[in-house]
């Protein structure tokens, strides 16, 4: 049974809002304490897409830019995974948005001005709904690693941004995938923000041979876990309260 | 030692960073054609009952500059107070919007019919608010707020009157500039900073 309230967000299990390594944050976060309070039916609730939302090639991203007619520069990569909750359930027919970096570490975006080119077949965003267990999966290329204005030499370890929103509003969540293995994840400012090292851990999406295709693609594996509603036997609180 | 939970963490957010638009507006960002449109692009559509309000703002930083690369969300009941998905709501209403500030002025527009009031767990109304979220580099775990009217009755609102000193509840008040449109900024810290919710 779950009453629909949500559980309390773990703060100390996000980044710290404000970091001076990571200068933007510093005007940017607020300095007084956010108002903590039990949910209600405005965060409990969200909004629902439906399977007619999706095309066909919408989480491929080595071919919806150029709608199937070439294939994006790079290499090739299937990353999938779960949406659960807290209590470890699927997260059925939720809505996954990502974006990244083509292969040369550049965004097609008007305000990236890195001088790697930009891929002809590349658009860089894709979306999918995930099945009745949770699941999802995305054929991408894997992104490039780039500099960026901030302390003297500043590199984004390769990564993916994901937004998921599960069924309530109060579930909404924005966060990066890195890639096993890559030196620049501990160099990060950005990913540093995250201090408890599990929790930054689980960030990073393990290459999944099982997963991958011979002679086609590798595989990485992300599982991704959205705020749980309280489980309960029984409500304490007298009737209408 | 003790038996280990069987539960989970909820993932670490990080930030949505500047290329939020490629990801969840990409017509916006001048990728079209990859979607037929944009998600979210309006919370309602013709038939919808209410009044319909303009929300104009910006999200300001610290010093007081407006964010050009801010996205913000919104989710809201139709104009009797009830939740999208819900028994007897709108068909015509579905409460979820995104919108994002001009790249050049920082100002967005949330266009919307005025919610109603909806009704809590404990049986209190809750006045008639939009919820927000807000994302954009440098917000390393995206930011909620409410958004509620000023020319509505926010006395018994439950939320506002948690808001410790009251005068704070201020920020999330929409000034009427002119019938069915209102002024809304956000500040992200420093004087009139927005209360944002841990909810």
């Amino acid at each position: 049974m779950t009453d629909g309230r949500l559980i309390p967000r773990r703060r100390d299990l996000h980044p710290v809002p404000r970091d001076a390594d990571y200068k933007t944050s510093v005007t940017r976060s607020p300095t007084l304490p956010l108002l903590s309070l039990e949910s209600t039916p405005s965060e409990e609730t969200g909004p629902r897409f439906g399977h007619d939302l999706i095309g066909p090639l919408d989480n491929d991203l080595i071919r919806n830019f150029s709608r199937g007619e070439a294939l994006a520069i790079g290499e090739r990569i299937r990353v999938h995974g779960r949406v659960l909750d807290e209590n470890a359930r699927p997260v059925p027919h939720t809505l996954v948005e990502i974006w990244q970096a083509n292969a040369g570490g550049r965004y097609r975006h008007v305000k990236d001005t890195y001088f790697a080119p930009l891929d002809p077949n590349f658009g860089g965003c894709g979306r999918t709904l995930t099945d009745e267990n949770g699941v999802y999966e995305f054929m991408t290329v894997r992104p490039g690693a780039y500099p960026w204005p901030n302390r003297g030499n500043d590199w984004r370890p390769m990564h993916i941004h994901f937004s998921v929103f599960g069924h309530a509003f109060g579930q909404r969540l924005i966060t990066q995938m890195y890639f096993e293995g890559d030196p620049l994840i501990d160099r990060c400012p950005i990913a540093a923000t995250v201090r408890d090292r599990a929790q930054l851990d689980r960030l990073v999406a393990p290459l999944d041979m099982g997963a991958s295709r011979p002679m086609d693609y590798l595989a990485y594996r992300f599982d991704i876990v959205l705020r749980g509603h309280r489980q309960t036997m029984f409500e304490n609180r007298p009737e209408g309260m | 030692m003790v038996q280990p939970l069987d539960t989970l963490h909820e993932t670490a957010s990080q930030t949505a960073g500047p290329y939020v638009h490629i990801g969840c507006i990409p017509s916006f960002a001048g990728l079209p054609g990859i979607y037929p449109e944009d998600l979210g692009r309006s919370p309602f559509s013709d038939g919808a009952e209410g009044e319909v309000v303009t929300i104009t703002g910006a999200v300001l930083d610290g010093m007081g500059a407006p964010l050009r690369d801010a996205m913000l969300e919104s989710w809201q009941a139709d104009a009797a107070g009830r939740y999208p998905g819900t028994p007897g709501a709108d068909p015509h209403v579905s409460g979820f919007c995104r919108f994002a500030a001009d790249k050049d002025t920082g100002e967005f527009t949330l266009r919307t019919i005025r919610p109603g009031a909806v009704t809590g767990h404990d049986g209190r109304a809750m006045a008639p608010h939009i919820s927000l979220w807000i994302v954009a580099r440098g917000i390393n775990i995206g930011l909620q707020t409410r958004l509620y009217f000023e020319d509505a009755d926010n006395s018994a609102d439950p939320l506002l009157a948690r808001i410790d000193p009251p005068t704070r509840a201020q920020t999330l008040i929409a000034q009427r500039m002119a019938p069915e449109a209102y002024r809304f900024n956000i500040r992200l810290q420093g004087e009139g900073e927005t209360v944002f919710l841990d909810i």
